[in-house]
């Protein structure tokens, strides 16, 4: 099995590194939030926000919108290769289903991990002036959600089978995710009713991780929280991708 | 190799329920090259997908290389070859020795072996020299014959084609017909594919299986299927005297059928290659003035005519 997963990996490695331009095509809109948006939650008071501090506050929900983005979209690339026969032509072979999935996934775990360390190095000159290894650990975290959101991914993509319906579908099931996990903003200035709401989002709880680790705050009851909360749910969407991928009759 | 019993596949769709296959039973012998002939629709794709492992049986039970369809899929892969319809554009950032190497271990080969099957195999579909070449700059035949390389990688007993040469010019269908028919005579695999061309079911296949409808309509060589379904026209322009003509035609040979037209007359028979010396020496006997004389064989359209009593353009139109 780990090799079949490392012959898929290295399949799809390759295509990416030899077309490096979607790496950077996922960083554009964290980046105009993080240039364009940030600097105004300077001048705001309240929920931890003020000064260089905000950045500690505003990155990790940053992080969170890159992973959802590029996780989330990981599907259009299964629907071509639905088109163009690869996913057919593995299927025939006697690899696990879940080697293909995960084998996907993996890559685009690397492509997040590496726009998420490039996504907070360019914050730095703005003023982030974040605990590093806390930094470090929010990334990881970031990745260990990519892995379950792209295998939702893949398999959304494999059952709705075209770009027409999989693009509006991941725009309406992400943006009231990411909204509610107070990415732009941080939750604790929120009405009564709408806190609620964030806290049955399961997002929310690694983005209150994030900003913990990223204030250094290792010890918090939030970084605990949203490491166990983040890997179930990862755990439970790359089951549910490996499922669907054995099932989903292409 | 293939023992299928009422094998049965439908689909959900907003319409209702659509029986795509129903209830076939097929068997292949090893060594056959078998071809499932049929129009757009018909359940051949439907058919192979299933016994590919790809799609689940509604309902029946089918023995593969070996292997039970139902109970023990991953033995069914690891014995069979699959090659599917012409997919679309293949994504920039694939080469074809790569992607033949990453099929042949998933097919469960090491490293070494892929590698030394690519070598052996890419010459053999004359894809030598081609392993750095980017999928997306490949010609139609040579798209086609890496897709069967990818089918090949492992040397399974039983190879499943789908419409392996739709699309393709007639000098790459030639070629890659030579290809399949080398797959049986030199490496003794039993061969399975589908078509909706009657050359290539004819050119290929030792017995042919039609289609229509989800159901098994004829099985039998195709010569036998083309002589049963319609015969063989043999077509003569005269100079005038069509009744005599006709009447010397019905002397001279075993004619199913006469058809006039104008000054040609339409003559259908069993095999047309040996009834037509007796036929023109009975004409020249009988004094007609013979124009032109051709021989045709049935067409798919004829055959299809014959056994569903539907043409099967306006099914593709369809």
């Amino acid at each position: 099995m780990f090799n079949e997963i490392s012959v898929v990996f290295g399949r799809q490695m390759r295509q990416l590194v030899r077309n490096p331009v979607w790496v950077f095509f996922g960083l554009t809109q964290p980046i105009l939030y993080l240039v364009l948006f940030g600097p105004l939650l300077k001048n705001l008071r309240g929920g931890g926000l003020g000064g260089d501090a905000s950045w500690s506050v505003f990155v990790p929900g940053l992080l969170l919108q890159l992973a959802i983005f590029t996780g989330g979209f990981a599907g259009f690339g299964i629907i071509q290769e639905l088109r163009e026969g690869v996913v057919d032509r593995q299927r025939v072979t006697p690899a696990h289903r879940s080697s293909l999935i995960i084998g996907r996934t993996l890559t685009n775990v690397v492509t997040i991990g590496v726009q998420a360390s490039i996504l907070v190095l360019v914050a730095v000159p703005f003023g982030l002036r974040p605990s590093w290894g806390g930094a470090f650990a929010s990334v990881a975290l970031v990745c260990l959600l990519a892995l379950g959101l792209a295998s939702a991914s893949y398999a959304m993509g494999l059952i709705l089978k075209d770009e027409d319906s999989f693009a509006p579908f991941v725009q309406g099931v992400t943006l009231p995710l990411l909204l509610l996990s107070g990415v732009l903003l941080p939750m604790a200035l929120a009405p009564r009713w709408l806190r609620w709401l964030s806290q049955a989002n399961p997002l929310s709880y690694l983005v209150d991780a994030a900003r913990a680790l990223f204030a250094g705050d290792f010890g918090d009851r939030d970084v605990w929280l949203g490491i166990a909360v983040t890997a179930a749910l990862s755990v439970f969407l790359t089951w549910w991708g490996s499922r669907t991928f054995r099932r989903t009759s292409a | 190799m293939i023992h299928a019993r009422g094998l049965t596949r439908a689909f959900r769709t907003k319409a209702g329920p659509v029986t795509a296959v129903a209830g076939i039973d097929l068997d292949v012998a090893p060594g056959e090259i078998v071809g499932l002939l049929g129009p757009n629709g018909a359940g051949k794709t439907t058919t192979l997908r299933m016994l590919t492992t790809l799609l689940p049986l509604t309902a029946g039970t089918a023995t593969v290389a070996g292997a039970d369809l139902r109970t023990a899929p991953r033995e069914v892969r690891r014995r069979i070859g699959y090659v599917a319809q012409i997919g679309a554009a293949p994504a920039p950032g694939t080469r074809l020795g790569e992607e033949l190497i990453a099929q042949a271990r998933l097919q469960g080969l090491s490293k070494a072996d892929a590698a030394a099957r690519l070598a052996e195999l890419a010459p053999r579909l004359d894809l030598a020299g081609l392993e750095q070449r980017a999928l997306s700059e490949l010609s139609g035949g040579q798209r086609r014959r890496f897709d069967v390389a990818l089918g090949l990688m492992h040397r399974p007993q039983l190879v499943f084609l789908d419409e392996p040469t739709t699309g393709l010019d007639p000098q790459s269908r030639a070629n890659l017909w030579q290809h399949i028919r080398s797959l049986r005579d030199e490496h003794g695999a039993t061969v399975v594919l589908t078509t909706h061309y009657l050359d290539e079911a004819d050119a290929l296949a030792d017995r042919i299986l039609v289609m229509d409808h989800g159901k098994i309509v004829a099985d039998d060589t195709p010569d036998a299927l083309k002589r049963r379904v319609s015969g063989d026209v043999i077509t003569v322009r005269v100079k005038g005297g069509l009744a005599e003509s006709e009447q010397a035609a019905r002397g001279a040979v075993d004619v199913r059928d006469v058809h006039h037209h104008e000054d040609t007359l339409l003559i259908t028979v069993d095999d047309g290659d040996t009834a037509l010396a007796p036929l023109l020496r009975a004409l020249d006997a009988a004094g007609v003035g013979l124009m032109a004389v051709s021989v045709s064989r049935p067409t798919l359209d004829d055959v299809f005519l014959t056994l569903t009593g539907r043409s099967l353009r306006e099914d593709d139109v369809a």
